[in-house]
């Protein structure tokens, strides 16, 4: 009797044992979590067609007027249900499997689980607890890019009736109050007036990821002396910003400072972007 | 008598089996090896971080055609390289990644390492592609703008890493304490020796 006891137990293990060697020989397939192996998902977010053009930075190295050239940008910010449906196809996403060096301990707190959206929370209100590694792994599933932030402050300087309302003291104003409003990351997307561009929720609902967010230089190291802590928050040094107005481009250039890439934050989204027309990607050197 | 046998058999498979398993998880989650971005380095072989596996790293990002910032951080993991003890020198991998991967081909990389007398076995130079330099320095933490066709402006880190691909300490700034840096690797290299 305890002999086939014995066996069975042996066989037990060794199935259990085929198991582990066999999840195993999947990781490495699995580790290529950033660019390679993702599985790619539809989306139905409608994009809106900036035609680009002349925009003066919100800080200056010299007076330069950058050039924006076209792009496509999503009208809203990706969703709940489209980032459910992300993590989904590509379960090195979810939030029991992502990589720490992807993605800080709260990456989608609240969910239930892997592919449960948190209770109560809304299929269409903006995805947040986001890491920019995430946001840029959905924009390569759905076959977009992130925003650059120029790109994403180009079409921030717009109002409902203008496409450069910054000088406009109202405008500031207006976004300020809008930032301050709480638990506003909760709302659906596109239940606002668009902008100009009929683009939706650049300000009323969340705090947006964008490709190079650590370009700006805001320590005493850089060799670019006018990138400095005071240039950034000290109001003595507004001048050498481009509009001295802008209170509310203040907060998004400081909170963009404070970021690192895996973090994850309660109300910080993103939208994609995409070109508008279908450059060949030289990735040789 | 025979069942002890089969028992015998059974716990000796448990245990292989468990060994099996613990390789496959010695990689970290906050490992720097789990990146699956492809390089290049000064020999022009083609690699992934994880080849660096095994060996104390000390990781500083730069450009070669830089003319300001970047000979000040070369010089530094020049010194830190001499203040290594020789003994340890083998287990420790000193990484220069370029942020300026169009100009800085494997060939100029080599030619950089030449002049700099950076040719021995323990310097490692790196070069790859947009998205994955910008990823490399996301994982950095480092902040770094093209401001114009040929430079780059950039924070100042270096790195260091246990063998497994763990960050231990970042030294930033201009005021890289190369000490500090020298004491880290060598306590890095005792604790995983």
């Amino acid at each position: 009797m305890y002999k086939y006891f014995a066996a069975i137990m042996g066989m037990l293990l060794l199935f259990s044992c085929q198991k582990q060697v066999r999840t195993t020989s999947e990781k490495p397939m699995l580790q290529n979590t950033f660019s390679n192996t993702l599985h790619p998902v539809p989306t139905t977010t409608k994009m809106v067609y900036i035609p680009g053009g002349k925009y003066e930075p919100f800080f200056l190295t010299d007076s330069i007027e950058i050039t924006i050239h076209p792009f496509l940008l999503d009208e809203n910010p990706v969703t709940n249900q489209e980032f459910l449906a992300f993590v989904k196809a590509n379960p090195q996403w979810q939030k029991s499997n992502v990589k720490e060096i992807y993605a800080d301990t709260t990456y989608l707190r609240d969910w239930i689980d892997d592919t449960t959206l948190p209770k109560g929370a809304k299929l269409d209100a903006p995805v947040c607890f986001v890491s920019w590694f995430a946001a840029k792994a959905y924009s390569q599933s759905v076959g977009k890019r992130l925003p650059t932030l120029d790109e994403w402050e180009f079409v921030a300087m717009a109002d409902t009736d203008t496409f450069n309302a910054r000088k406009k003291p109202e405008y500031s104003n207006q976004i300020i109050g809008l930032y301050s409003q709480k638990d506003r990351q909760f709302n659906s997307v596109k239940e606002s007036t668009p902008n100009y561009w009929k683009v939706y929720n650049m300000f009323d609902l969340i705090w947006e990821w964008t490709d190079d967010f650590n370009s700006i230089l805001s320590t005493g190291d850089s060799r670019v002396g006018e990138y400095d802590d005071k240039g950034l928050f000290c109001a003595g040094s507004a001048t050498t910003t481009s509009d001295n107005l802008n209170y509310a481009a203040f907060m998004r250039f400081a909170l963009r400072t404070s970021l690192k890439a895996n973090y994850t934050i309660a109300n910080l989204g993103f939208r994609c972007a995409k070109d508008t027309i279908t450059v060949h990607q030289n990735n040789e050197l | 008598m025979k069942y002890y046998n089969y028992l015998l058999i059974a716990l000796l498979m448990l245990a292989s089996c468990k060994e099996k398993s613990k390789q496959s998880e010695t990689l970290p989650s906050n490992s720097i090896f789990n990146l699956s971005t492809e390089w290049q380095n000064q020999k022009g072989e083609t690699l992934q971080l994880k080849n660096l596996q095994g060996k104390t790293l000390v990781v500083v990002m730069i450009y070669t055609s830089c003319k300001t910032a970047c000979p000040i951080l070369v010089a530094k993991m020049k010194t830190i390289e001499e203040k290594i003890d020789r003994k340890d020198i083998e287990k420790v991998s000193l990484v220069l990644v370029s942020i300026d991967p169009e100009t800085d081909t494997p060939t100029r990389l080599a030619e950089f390492a030449k002049i700099n007398k950076m040719d021995a076995p323990q310097w490692v130079f790196l070069t790859s592609n947009k998205d994955a330099t910008q990823e490399f320095a996301n994982v950095l933490s480092m902040k770094y703008k093209r401001i114009s066709p040929i430079d780059f402006s950039h924070s100042n880190i270096i790195s260091i890493f246990k063998p497994n691909g763990q960050l231990v300490s970042q030294e930033e700034g201009s005021e890289i304490n190369v000490e500090k840096v020298v004491t880290t690797v060598t306590k890095t290299v005792k604790s995983n020796s």
